[in-house]
């Protein structure tokens, strides 16, 4: 009988595995990783509220549907989630002090899904607060450290739930990414992450950031498994207007290993300065592994990238001007006293907002003021008209893009702190993909001199996220990149 | 832009948040580098076609649950200071 | 004082909410009447992490408005965020449509004698309402329940010249919305809501004024009231050297004045843009001929056929058209009637008294048009007398029963028997001798008194063209 130390250890699918042939129990599976979150949480900080609990409820009712046989492939596994996704019953909190004791009477839709699959639920993991950062140092609950060393983030905004994958807490989490907080945060943390096509998964009780630009997507610890949990969670969703139709596909059959029949696109505009030497070299390996694969390598340009950090910065915070005005303290989440209603609403939120909520809200709000809307808004959606193209054109000659994650591995706590613009410009290789609503998924493909993992980001065109995680999984199953645990 | 925001913010908050914005803004204006005469803008990247919904009733009363996260309210409703015309 | 040099130039914005069981965005009822805070969810809550879903029967109704206003059907509208804070908007952003709403142009045609007068439109669009807010002494209390439900915004061109005019305009408006079904336009409960936007400008000008815009309107007597009451004020103040200041005023019912807003809250920048969670909406052209296909008759167009097929004058005409049920029933009494004004009448005054004495419906008060329609044929046919039909009808009013049995039962049949009228008249002549001679004589008033005699002598049962062919025949002698 394996260890209870070790079953957090295990990938889904071979927990899957041993949980059908009853090997362990789906108790057990979530003792091991609630043992462990109590073992190393303190000093990672990934998760905001553990449900152990309620965990190991959902755990003993998966056990029943196990011992019936036929469970879905979900049931009896433990996952993280993000602090985004609604949970009914359960706090959640965007890492604000403004929602900080919100519970929301309804599950996201994305959750219900995961719960009538039988997952388990281990609790809430750290992000940047609404969403809004690329470190998690943007919290309201401190800030998560990186596994691989504590002293430096574990990348935004989805850290929690990147490092609770990476330390073994869970099997896999979930998180959003909206310019690249799926894909830094698995990058710097050495797991895979992939954020879907734009529309694939349902946002229904993900709390709004930029609603044209979120989406959900999983990280694990494998391709295999990501593609496990997005199989799960996509299709179509009556309660969000913007969902696709489209019938998911086999995620996991699309997995055959082979790439012999891949183009693979490399943009020129992406290998630039002031990218750290070792990130480069690590990306330019990997595609030197897949032409020995059997795959071919071709320059591409995409020539608008320069632009997309500003667009975005345009069209995000506008849209979530809009979406975060809603916390007011009338009806939920924190309440100033007041006189009247102006002073409720401000103080409110001058007390509930960190710094880079207001700052995203302040600009937002201006470029859609009166006077400057077309400069700034209407300007902002005819670049992302021209970057989607720039993709379109692209993949007329390749079927994926292959590109690095973050022009650097992880930095220290506290170094980008200081200056915004700064931390904004490290989304430079990811927040195309969300203005063009394409799949991206982020791969381990090797290690600094520090130790520290670098990944490799992969990008589709819309709706192939088969090809691009058959390209993933056949590159990772290839042993090019022997992985590394932390040593927590 | 505060007001419309509803922002109150402290004075040395303010500062920064202006220095900050500034220098956004400033970066933000290189997009004025592109002539987008002709090109038409990107509202949503999703697929096309609104999906409605039939007029039937689906939600049941739960004023208790709704009422749940309230800072404050009275008989069944959310109370707030006084409005004023 | 020239206030005649003055032209009055009025706008009115109406916004109605539209018949949809369930509210525009989500699946809580919109029924009215509720406890608070019960027709409430977390969408319409603005609840963390929602999302809108559109009702289609908002959708198919707006258009029938549109049709029925003669508007253009945009075959793709946007729907947008228009942010302001307000406690009773719960996203502190209403979905509305701001640059392509899904109705464009129209034009309202005003009932009048020969010449029809058009009133345009600029737009229709569909929107979101707000909840609702109750002032205690201290604080304010806020229902979400009339959150998220449907509404159209109906903008008027500022054609309209006068109070009167404004009155007759909201009339129609709200006739043709109940006839089509689109709404009940209940202005008193709230869901019939307008707004005013008032200026004035010398006569034979082109240029228009600064405008006034007045709120709080909650009955058509108050809007005309209103009107009068703010073209007056601007007219004396320009007249006095002053200026008018573009403002918004709230309507006092009871001083029956306007006065300007105080708060400042309304000056707003709302910072419109493309609402990312709704597609744009496609209403292609066979949803609009659907629509148009099964849309009922309009006001307007009963207008004239009544006119034309029946030969009804205006002030029938109008009466019967005023509300759709009103025309419903009519036009269900009149199959098997030679004469469709013994309808017409019929309806204006015995059917509209019944409705109006009771307080309720026609359908609640009056017999089933069916039921009436046969009553009128006996009538036509002269089975019975008119008053014994109106004896009837009140029976009929009180206890369901349909005309035949009623009749039957309080044995109202009239007698055209002429034998048995014969018989009644030569006892009558009989029993007046001195009166008949006095006839003869040349006192033709007297005709009457024979009549009546037969007619109390037959129990009011005779038929009195009969009574009066045969009293003809024997007082002649």
């Amino acid at each position: 009988m394996a260890s209870s130390s070790d079953l957090n250890r295990l990938t889904i699918s071979e927990a899957a595995e041993r949980l059908r042939r009853r090997e362990i129990s789906a108790v057990e599976l979530t003792r091991a990783c609630l043992d462990r979150i109590a073992a190393v949480d303190s000093r990672l900080n990934a998760f905001i509220t553990v449900t152990a609990d309620e965990a190991l409820v959902q755990a003993r009712t998966a056990d029943k549907r196990l011992a019936g046989g036929d469970a879905p492939a979900m049931c009896g596994i433990p996952l993280a989630i993000k602090d985004i996704f609604c949970t009914r019953g359960v706090r959640t909190t965007c890492a604000s002090k403004i929602l900080e004791n919100f519970v929301p009477p309804f599950d996201s839709t994305v959750i219900a899904k995961l719960r009538e699959e039988g997952a388990v639920f281990l609790g809430k993991t750290n992000m940047d607060e609404f969403a809004m950062g690329s470190s998690t140092e943007n919290s309201a609950f401190g800030p998560t450290m990186n596994p691989y060393d504590l002293g430096r983030v574990a990348g935004g905004s989805s850290g929690g739930s990147a490092a609770a994958v990476a330390a073994d807490e869970c099997l896999a989490s979930l998180g959003t990414d909206t310019g690249g907080s799926i894909r830094e945060p698995a990058s710097f943390c050495g797991v895979v992450g992939i954020k879907p096509t734009y529309s694939r998964v349902s946002r229904y009780g993900v709390v709004a950031y930029a609603s044209s630009l979120d989406q959900v997507g999983p990280f694990a610890k494998s391709v295999r498994d990501a593609a496990m949990v997005l199989r799960a969670v996509a299709g179509q969703d009556p309660m969000d207007s913007t969902c696709s139709a489209r019938p998911v596909p086999d995620y996991v059959g699309a997995l055959t290993g082979d790439v012999r029949d891949l183009h693979i696109g490399v943009p020129r505009e992406y290998f630039v300065e002031g990218m750290q030497p070792e990130v480069e070299q690590a990306v330019r390996a990997a595609l030197r592994h897949y032409e020995s694969m059997g795959a071919r390598t071709i320059e591409i340009s995409l020539p608008h990238s320069s632009y997309a950090i500003a667009c975005y910065y345009i069209v995000a915070t506008a849209e979530a001007s809009a979406n975060l005005a809603r916390y007011d303290g009338v009806r939920y989440g924190l309440r100033a006293s007041a006189e009247d209603n102006i002073a409720l609403n401000e103080r409110t939120r001058e007390q509930g907002f960190g710094a880079e909520v207001k700052r995203r809200i302040m600009l937002g709000t201006f470029a859609l003021s009166a006077g400057y809307y077309d400069a700034y808004y209407l300007k902002a959606m005819k670049v992302r008209t021209l970057i989607r193209r720039d993709f379109e054109r692209a993949f007329e000659q390749c079927d994926v893009i292959v590109t690095p994650v973050a022009p650097t591995t992880a930095f220290r706590l506290g170094e980008k702190m200081s200056d915004p613009l700064t931390m904004y410009l490290s989304d430079i290789f990811t927040i195309s993909v969300n203005l063009a609503g394409l799949p991206g998924l982020s791969v381990p493909c090797g290690y600094d001199s520090d130790g520290l993992p670098i990944g490799m980001q992969i990008i589709g065109p819309q709706f192939s996220e088969e090809t691009v995680l058959r390209a993933g999984d056949a590159f990772e199953r290839s042993g090019a990149v022997a992985s590394r645990r932390p040593a927590l | 832009m505060a007001l419309l925001a509803r922002l109150s913010l402290a004075p040395d908050e303010e500062e920064r948040i202006r220095a900050n914005m500034d220098e956004i803004l400033a970066y933000i204006d290189k997009l004025n580098e592109l002539d987008t005469r002709e090109v038409e803008p990107t509202a949503q990247v999703g697929d096309p076609g609104m999906p409605m919904r039939d007029d039937v009733v689906t939600n049941r009363p739960d004023p208790e649950g709704m009422l749940a996260n309230a800072p404050a309210s009275e008989r069944g409703y959310f109370k707030v200071p006084k409005i004023i015309e | 004082m020239n206030r005649d040099a003055y032209e009055a130039v009025i706008g009115l914005e109406v916004h109605t909410h539209l018949l949809t069981r369930s509210k525009l965005f989500c699946g809580c009822s919109t029924e009215f009447g509720k406890g608070p805070n019960e027709n409430v969810c977390p969408v319409c809550m603005g609840m963390p992490g929602v999302l809108p879903v559109l009702n289609r029967r908002a959708v198919e109704l707006a258009v029938r408005t549109g049709i029925a206003a003669h508007c253009e059907i945009a075959p793709r509208s946007i729907f947008d965020r228009k942010s302001y804070f307000y406690p009773d908007l719960p996203k502190n952003y209403q979905i509305s449509q701001y640059e392509t709403p899904i109705c464009k142009g129209g034009y309202i045609e005003l009932p009048g004698d020969g010449n029809p007068r058009r009133i345009r439109l600029v737009r229709i669009h569909l929107e979101e309402d707000a909840g609702k807010n109750i002032h205690e002494a201290d604080s304010s209390l806020v229902d979400f329940n009339r959150s998220g439900v449907p509404l159209v915004e109906i903008v008027s061109e500022p054609d309209i010249r006068s109070a009167e005019e404004a009155g007759a305009y909201l009339r129609e408006l709200r006739n043709i919305l109940r006839y089509i079904g689109a709404s009940d336009g209940r202005m008193e409960e709230g869901s019939f809501r307008c707004d005013v936007n008032v200026s004035v400008r010398r006569k034979g000008s082109s240029e228009l004024g600064v405008k006034t815009e007045i709120k709080n309107l909650n009955s058509f007597r108050f809007v005309e009231k209103a009107i009068e009451h703010e073209v007056a004020r601007q007219i004396d103040l320009l007249e006095s050297g002053g200026k008018v200041m573009q403002e918004t005023h709230l309507w006092d019912p009871i001083r029956e004045e306007t006065r300007p807003m105080r708060s400042k809250e309304f000056a707003n920048d709302y910072r419109y843009f493309p609402e990312p969670d709704l597609p744009p909406l496609v209403v292609p052209p066979e949803m609009v001929e659907e629509v148009a296909r099964t849309m009922p008759e309009l006001p307007a167009a009963k207008r004239v056929r009544y006119a034309d097929d029946y030969g009804l004058n205006d002030y029938e005409v109008g009466v019967l058209t005023a509300e759709r049920e009103t025309a419903d029933y009519f036009e269900a009494v009149l199959p098997g009637l030679n004469n469709p004004r013994t309808a017409a009448n019929w309806v204006m005054t015995e059917v509209l008294r019944a409705a109006n004495e009771s307080g309720r419906s026609i359908a609640e008060a009056a017999p089933p048009a069916s039921e009436v329609g046969a009553l009128l044929r006996m009538v036509e046919e002269s089975k019975i007398s008119l008053n014994a039909a109106k004896t009837a009808f009140a029976a009929m009013c009180k206890s369901r029963k349909p005309a035949a049995a009623v009749v039957e039962e309080m044995g109202l049949a009239q007698v055209s028997d002429e034998s048995a009228i014969a018989a009644a008249c030569d006892k009558v002549i009989a029993a007046e001798p001195g009166k008949v001679a006095q006839f003869r004589g040349g006192r033709d008033k007297l005709f009457g008194f024979f009549v009546g005699q037969v007619m109390k002598a037959m129990g009011g049962k005779a038929n009195p063209k009969v009574v009066n062919e045969i009293l003809k025949k024997k007082l002649a002698g």
